[in-house]
């Protein structure tokens, strides 16, 4: 079986569990809307505050969200020792890594949907630029969910991982963290061409994580 | 050549030496019954066996691979049940056994054979999460044999089954030979064990010791042939 059907399998058993628990649907999508509604609470809108911040408290809320999905990706395989099934069968770290990693972009993408209609809606926000912002939202996601699934493994071999993760994770973000906000600072701006030096920096960030995770991750994965 | 070659074979867990020089050898076809306290390394040596547990000196071979140099390539030949299932608590028997199959390399038309051997037929699309212990330990028995593994390693198979789930274990271990399987298996139930085991050895301290002919006929076996090393 090849690396990338691998990886599919992988990405469709975490999606099916994931939409038949609902724990991403119930739990991890009302957390981000919670977020963006405590946002807005504590920023008034009448002042034109929350416009100007939307897009760094859009992605910090999509980051806070991403721990909890990144942690839930690795607490499945905690269920039943379901990791050393996974293992015994003899699949390709790297497939791992991209299935996982694949998975959890798709929750985010999802999520960054959603949120992004809220944060429209509340944060009173006018929409232009809306290439730029896709392709800075795609580029920001695979970064995002590589380095989760990177350091989720890393997090999950230890006793103190729900607290760890984030120490790990956010920390290694700030980039995506700071490209992403800019980036739709720019679009959002109706200045695209500032916006493209961030997507090209988030998109380096997304490759380079991705290509670190292939080549780590079995090892993170076996060596537990 | 033996299917499994293990000699001096080191396991630590930390400076605890889980295997401490063990030696051991299983030919094809055998049902090895591994006996032994709990604490002498009959997990970590089955663990150890599905490369699940990397060993720190001696040398081990596992269906022709050497475990030192690459614990992988076996595992798509082996299968192991655990005192887990190895499943998915939110999908359901079939899809478990599907993703087991496809994950192996295999298509997963076996599915319904194994199903209806182990009696899981009317199982099959309920969740794991909702299935019994000793429906669980099916299931864990059912998801090894989707891999048509050449050599079947059980720890502790008839812990939590009932007298039908015991019939069915039996059956599959005992048919093992016949349909090519060779099986390891540790286990404290050793009046059911030694039925099946063609071989048993002691596991004591981390080491492999052979049941000599008298320890043989203190267990009511006295025909069967003693080996081990």
């Amino acid at each position: 079986m090849s690396l990338w059907r691998e990886a599919l399998l992988v990405a469709g058993k975490d999606l099916r569990i994931e939409a038949r628990s609902r724990v991403a649907l119930a739990q991890i999508l009302p957390f981000g809307i919670v977020v963006v509604l405590l946002f807005a609470f504590a920023l008034d809108p009448d002042r034109g505050v929350l416009a100007r911040v939307a897009p760094g408290l859009f992605w910090i809320a999509v980051l806070l969200a991403a721990l909890l999905a990144v942690g839930r990706s690795f607490a499945v395989e905690t269920q039943s020792n379901a990791r050393d099934g996974l293992r015994l069968a003899g699949l390709d770290g790297a497939a791992v890594f991209l299935g996982k990693s694949g998975a959890i972009a798709t929750e985010l993408l999802g999520l960054e949907l959603v949120l992004g209609l809220g944060v429209v809606v509340l944060y009173d926000v006018e929409v232009h630029g809306l290439g730029v912002l896709v392709l800075a939202a795609l580029a920001a996601t695979v970064g995002v969910a590589a380095t989760g699934t990177l350091y989720g493994v890393l997090a999950a071999g230890l006793r103190l991982r729900e607290t760890l993760l984030p120490l790990l994770v956010l920390p290694v973000l700030a980039p995506v963290m700071l490209g992403a906000t800019r980036a739709f600072e720019d679009g959002l701006a109706g200045a695209p061409g500032d916006a493209w030096p961030w997507v090209a920096l988030l998109w380096i960030f997304g490759v380079l994580y991705t290509g670190i995770g292939v080549l780590a991750f079995g090892s993170l994965w076996e060596n537990d | 050549m033996p299917l499994v070659r293990c000699r001096s074979v080191v396991c630590l867990f930390g400076r605890f030496p889980a295997l401490a020089g063990l030696d051991l050898d299983v030919e094809a076809g055998e049902v090895l019954l591994c006996s032994g306290p709990n604490g002498a390394g009959k997990t970590t040596l089955l663990r150890m066996l599905a490369g699940l547990v990397p060993a720190h000196s001696g040398e081990a071979e596992v269906l022709g691979s050497d475990l030192f140099s690459d614990r992988r390539s076996p595992r798509r030949r082996l299968a192991l049940v655990g005192h887990e299932t190895f499943c998915y608590d939110d999908l359901t028997v079939r899809e478990n056994l599907r993703f087991t199959a496809r994950a192996s390399g295999r298509d997963g038309d076996e599915i319904d054979a194994v199903t209806d051997r182990l009696g899981l037929a009317a199982l099959s699309d309920v969740t794991h999460a909702r299935l019994s212990a000793g429906q669980r330990r099916r299931l864990a028995l059912a998801n090894a044999l989707v891999r048509e593994p050449e050599l079947l390693l059980l720890d502790e198979p008839h812990a939590g089954l009932d007298e039908a789930g015991r019939a069915v274990l039996h059956e599959v271990v005992a048919a093992a030979p016949a349909e090519g399987r060779t099986v390891v298996m540790a286990s404290h139930e050793l009046e059911l064990a030694r039925a099946l085991a063609t071989r048993e050895v002691r596991i004591e301290a981390g080491r492999a010791h052979a049941i000599t002919a008298a320890e043989a006929r203190a267990a009511n076996r006295p025909d069967q042939e003693v080996q081990g090393r």
